[in-house]
């Protein structure tokens, strides 16, 4: 349990939020050109990083808008958030 | 040779105060070279070894763990077993394991407490009413014992349980598996490293495997904290961390890993038993030997390695369960754990090869690995034996999320995921 910093509300507990997974999965540009390998790995690989990893949330109880966030998932330290397209804190 | 467990050598080690007993496994220090080396000591990784040995007169293997055997998700699991999936590859798979525990304590010659005292999934609306005969039906169909209950034999069975019209959760019935139940989950461990030591395989704990050797898309041994060791194959079977360890070799898998919590209230005389179940409140009771209750919750819904209790779940979990069972609300928890649960996207395991060489994989099994434990290490020890899969755990290869043909058990999983 943590509190996450909401890009447009601040400080809230993390129960009001939902998961959206890894972050900065691309949809595939063109869809008609993709092998079943390809289509294999966007739709269910996942790095699931142990350590520092990027990953989307929604705050689904307050604002309903989504961001990203990066997380250690070993430890729950939470390294900061940052909005959709922004590029990943370092 | 290990001295046979019965009647007669307890009273012999009676005579001597029990000073007497030889250690029922080895703590070897690791050979250079082995021809099978299994990384993860719980129940699966244990069995897988145990049935290498035995079913394939295998036995220059070490298993690798890097804590202690059954340590992890075997220690942390609820314990229950049953085979009531839906699909036929499921329904094979998961029955091959109950037959395999039916006979398990004579096997091993180790007790591990089976317990088949039946397992009940409950139906709070027609919806799961429906739903639950189909998977009756299915089940039934495939060979496996499985029927429907109403209200009134559901009362009867389990009197603590609010069955009254007004009830938060009302019972419109419920499903029952007899030959479910539960076992002692340490003791599937011990029982597996004891009759794996017997017919020659090293136990190594406390070794951590900190990398996978490869040479020209081959595996060649692993690189862990007490130094290299080669080996011809490596198995990967570390629940809980599969995607972690399959990344030292290179190999991407489908699998999110999340913390799935469990808890006991204090003791207190026999009220349950059977094991009850619901999916739609995330809850499934059963009452230990020693007097708790023992209760499964829900995973958190975000990725994690850190095997912490959140106090969000415990409470979504009280306030379900005590609906279900309201004389529950007086008991206080004693203790409450998480374990971490690599589920796939179709909530069942993965038993494959992978695109290396000599490396195989065996994870992925969600929130219900226990159950599986004798019929994984079985199939996933033919399977690094002859290097192809078993006709049981074929469906269960890397391939199906390419080819599309995923087996879907969110429904029998019993925990959302």
């Amino acid at each position: 349990m943590f509190l996450i910093n909401c890009p447009w509300c601040g400080e809230r507990d993390e129960e009001e939020f939902s998961y959206g997974g890894e972050a900065h999965i691309t949809r595939p540009t063109d869809p008609d050109s993709l092998s079943d390998e390809e289509w294999a790995d966007y739709l269910f690989m996942r790095k699931n990083t142990k350590g520092v990893y990027l990953e989307r949330w929604n705050h689904a109880h307050g604002c309903r808008r989504w961001f990203n966030m990066q997380r250690n998932t070993a430890t729950h330290e939470i390294g900061g958030v940052y909005k959709i397209g922004e590029t990943p804190p370092k | 040779m290990k001295s046979k467990y019965s009647i007669f050598s307890l009273m012999r080690n009676a005579m001597g105060y029990h000073q007497g007993w030889e250690q029922a496994w080895r703590s070897p220090e690791p050979k250079s070279e082995y021809d099978v080396i299994i990384i993860g000591g719980g129940g699966h990784g244990l069995a897988t070894a145990y049935y290498l040995a035995k079913e394939h007169g295998i036995t220059n293997v070490a298993v690798i763990e890097k804590g202690w055997i059954g340590g992890g998700n075997t220690g942390r699991n609820t314990t229950i077993i049953r085979s009531n999936y839906l699909w036929d590859e499921s329904a094979r798979l998961y029955d091959k394991s109950l037959k395999l525990y039916e006979s398990l304590s004579q096997e091993l010659n180790f007790n591990i407490m089976l317990s088949q005292r039946g397992v009940l999934n409950l139906a709070h609306n027609l919806h799961d009413l429906r739903e639950i005969s189909r998977r009756v039906n299915a089940i039934r169909l495939n060979g496996i014992d499985s029927e429907m209950l109403n209200t009134a034999d559901v009362k009867a069975m389990v009197p603590i349980l609010d069955c009254s019209k007004n009830a938060r959760y009302p019972v419109l019935g419920a499903s029952l598996q007899k030959r479910g139940g539960v076992a002692r989950h340490d003791g599937v461990a011990w029982g597996y490293a004891r009759a794996a030591d017997a017919r020659g395989v090293d136990i190594i704990q406390k070794c951590e495997v900190t990398g996978i050797l490869r040479d020209a898309g081959n595996v060649t041994g692993v690189e862990t904290t007490h130094g290299t060791i080669k080996a011809k194959k490596v198995a990967i079977v570390t629940a809980g961390h599969t995607s972690h360890v399959a990344a030292m070799a290179g190999v991407r898998l489908p699998i999110e890993s999340f913390p799935l919590q469990a808890m006991v209230s204090e003791p207190i005389k026999p009220v349950l038993d059977c094991v009850v179940m619901s999916g739609a409140v995330h809850a499934y009771i059963s009452q230990s030997d020693r007097g708790e209750m023992v209760m499964g919750a829900g995973i958190d819904h975000f990725v994690s390695y850190t095997q912490k209790s959140t106090l969000a779940v415990v409470e979504q979990q009280m306030a379900a369960v005590t609906k279900l069972i309201p004389i529950l609300s007086r008991l206080r928890l004693m203790r409450q754990w998480a374990g971490i649960v690599d589920t796939c996207p179709d909530a069942s395991p993965i038993v494959s090869k992978t695109p290396v060489e000599g490396l195989y994989v065996n994870g992925g099994w969600g929130t219900g690995g226990f159950k599986g434990t004798p019929g994984s290490g079985w199939v996933f020890a033919h399977t690094i034996a002859q290097d192809r899969p078993h006709e049981l755990n074929a469906p269960f290869g890397l391939e199906r999320f390419t080819t599309g043909a995923l087996i879907d058990e969110h429904g029998a999983a019993a925990v959302a995921h």
